[in-house]
């Protein structure tokens, strides 16, 4: 199929279509905007629905409810707007609901702004609402990338009956570059033997449900979770590197922040230094066991967000004190140069190249 | 003499109804709407394509006691879930069950939504005055004067407000096709709550819009009554306040 | 053996005693059982006139617990 030149937002509505999402439930929030409108004007065309919903409260109610009938579905929202999500996010992921939940971020807190930003970083990888629970959290860097993982989103949710949630920012959204859909390589799935279509007197009632009275029936569904969420682990981490086993500075980011990252890497390159790169896909299950790839005697991994140190402690937590911990960030809306990160790796280097 | 007497049931429980026992109080009259909801669904012969939706409170498990496919749905969002669920299976039969904390408090955007979209959904609305679950605290149905846990000198209309009246405000609505408030309080009553349960249901099959039963019922247990003196108090008390009747219904079902 | 029009047979251990179905009796011959304590612990609602029940169903239209089958001639 040939590229098409399109805006990440727009991308991301035609990846999730083609993907056999028909139902699409959201509420405007810059800036993820063009997500709803693109689905409100193709879902029509392919025989699905759209609603613009009350609140994102009720949109991801109303993906609950659709999920749990068997479809395929999926809400786009930014930050503040996921924050009113996680009351449903939970139940999804309680009643085990396979969808597709679209996170745009911008600054916090609170209204914080519309600029592109990546402070939602806690609030997707550590559950954002109540309960023990986990989301496959995708974070794309190109606009092509965003296709691809929100096609493999949604196999993922119905692979697992789990939530799947995009993690963007603002750029990515609104960058234009030109994708390919590619075939959408089908796993075999399940089919939904327990979703609520109603009996047709055929067999005993389907229940969704996320309530668990009794204490140790809670405890045992919490268990079988645990156990698929280590099955994602085991199988779903994904992560792009380059040059780490020989860097002397390894710096790691993630969507659009490891693209400026890999254009610092490119000019510290051409100065002679040796810097290499770790750039997770998957911020849950997150790809610890790569930074064991890294030399003993590195002088430090850098990591760069736009937010004040998010992932950050995921990457101790993988680095685990064997080599030092370094950040740069920025917030707000604020991107990072690249030369700034330049400047931030010279300076862990001591000028000693 | 033996005399032998002839005789065919009458009355006997719905299939529209699992086995499993009600965990409701005595006297809760949650089971004999339940049951309406139940034996409406058998006698409309849509219980192989009714997908319910429980709501948080009391009725949290009534997907234990219908005998057909169940959702189960966060505090408020029954109508939300139900939206999700008929956009998806248009040709089956959706409703909600929602006390008055669910569907008059927590839940008023979804529920007031539901029936600005016209969802073809239906709802069962059981106002009984008070938060029953948790342990009896003021719900916005508590009548003035009312004592509940968290009105303890009685419901105070300077500081609380006025009892909130769901029907008379989803009537106002152009989506909702169907709004009827009934009563449990006696068998005349519960025969005409009945009727008015099939008529919103038949609403939802002939594709009409949304519809609502607002169903008054009792709480012996958090009114601090005897049954038979709960049912007294809501005849007393609460239909006075809550006038039943039908305040919308198409042609199509009158 | 009661000749008369109505019937009305109690699942004993699922009543609660609630006594609604007392209440709604119009022609008062039900009761709640103090002879007897079902399984949840309450005196279940029992028929003390069979003889004069008419089948009307009212006690089964409010009993809140599925416990009254009726029949009639």
């Amino acid at each position: 199929m040939a590229k098409v030149l399109m805006k990440g937002n727009e991308a991301l509505g035609a990846a999730a279509i083609a993907a056999g999402c028909k139902y699409f439930f959201g509420y405007p929030i810059t800036p993820q905007n063009e997500v709803p409108e693109y689905m409100s004007k193709e879902l029509p065309k392919v025989g699905g629905v759209f609603i613009q919903a009350e609140s994102e409260v009720a949109a991801i109610n109303m993906v609950y409810g659709a999920a749990g009938a068997g479809a395929r579905v999926m809400t786009s929202s930014s930050s503040p707007g996921v924050a009113l999500k996680q009351e449903g996010i939970s139940y999804c992921a309680g009643a085990e609901l396979p969808c597709v939940i679209v996170n745009i971020m911008r600054g916090g807190p609170g209204l914080g702004g519309i600029q592109p930003s990546q402070t939602d970083y806690f609030q997707a990888t550590r559950g954002g609402g109540n309960g023990d629970y986990r989301l496959l959290v995708l974070a794309p860097a190109n606009v092509q990338e965003l296709v691809d993982l929100v096609m493999l989103g949604f196999d993922k949710a119905d692979e697992y009956r789990n939530p799947v949630m995009i993690l963007g920012d603002g750029m990515i959204g609104q960058m234009m570059e030109p994708v390919e859909f590619k075939d959408n390589n089908n796993q075999e799935l399940p089919e939904k033997t327990w979703a609520t279509v109603g009996t047709k007197g055929e067999r005993k009632p389907n229940v969704v449900n996320s309530l668990y009275l009794d204490a140790e029936d809670l405890e045992n569904h919490n268990t079988r979770l645990q156990e698929k969420y280590a099955k994602m682990k085991a199988n779903e981490t994904r992560v792009e590197s380059y040059n780490i086993e020989d860097a002397d500075v390894v710096i790691t980011a993630y969507g659009t922040t490891s693209r400026i990252a890999k254009t610092a890497i490119a000019k510290l390159e051409k100065e002679g230094y040796k810097v290499g790169l770790i750039r997770p896909i998957t911020l849950w299950p997150y790809p610890y066991d790569e930074f064991s790839k890294i030399k003993d005697d590195c002088k430090g991994v850098l990591t760069v967000e736009m937010n004040t140190g998010q992932m950050l402690e995921d990457v101790k937590l993988a680095l685990n004190g064997r080599v030092p911990a370094y950040f740069y960030g920025r917030t707000g809306g604020m991107v990072p140069t690249p030369e700034e990160i330049v400047e931030k790796v010279k300076e862990i280097y001591g000028g000693d190249r | 003499m033996a005399v032998a007497v002839e005789r065919k049931v009458v009355f006997e429980k719905t299939k529209g109804l699992t086995d499993v026992e009600t965990h409701y109080c005595p006297g809760c009259t949650h089971g004999i709407i339940h049951r309406l909801v139940a034996e409406v669904m058998e006698e409309l012969g849509v219980l192989d394509k009714a997908v319910g939706v429980a709501p948080v409170g009391c009725a949290v498990l009534a997907y234990k006691y219908f005998n057909c496919d169940m959702q189960q749905a966060a505090h408020g969002r029954a109508p939300a879930v139900a939206t999700g669920v008929k956009r998806v299976h248009p040709d089956n039969f959706v409703f909600t069950y929602q006390g008055d904390g669910d569907l008059a408090s927590i839940g008023t955007a979804e529920i007031v939504h539901a029936a600005h979209r016209g969802e073809k959904i239906s709802t069962i609305f059981v106002n009984n005055a008070i938060y029953g679950m948790t342990g009896g605290q003021m719900a916005p149905t508590t009548l003035i004067g009312q004592k509940a846990t968290t009105a303890p000198y009685g419901r105070d209309e300077a500081t609380t407000g006025k009892p909130l009246k769901m029907s008379e405000m989803l009537a106002t609505i152009d989506g909702a096709k169907f709004v009827e408030r009934v009563s449990v309080d006696s068998p005349a009553n519960i025969r005409k709550a009945k009727r008015a349960i099939k008529k919103c249901f038949q609403v939802q099959l002939d594709g009409l819009g949304f519809g609502i039963v607002e169903v008054l019922s009792t709480c012996p247990t958090n009114w601090g009554l005897a049954p038979t003196e709960a049912t007294k108090w809501l005849q007393d008390n609460m239909i006075p306040y809550y006038p039943l009747g039908n305040f919308k219904s198409p042609e199509e079902v009158k | 053996m009661s000749t008369a029009r109505g019937k009305v047979t109690f699942k004993e251990d699922i009543c609660k005693g609630c006594g609604l179905c007392n209440a709604a009796c119009p022609v008062g011959i039900l009761g709640l059982n103090p002879d007897s304590i079902n399984i949840k612990g309450y005196h279940p609602a029992y028929v003390v006139e069979p003889d004069k029940c008419t089948g009307c169903t009212n006690c089964a239209v409010t009993c809140p617990d599925l416990v009254i089958t009726v029949e009639r001639r």
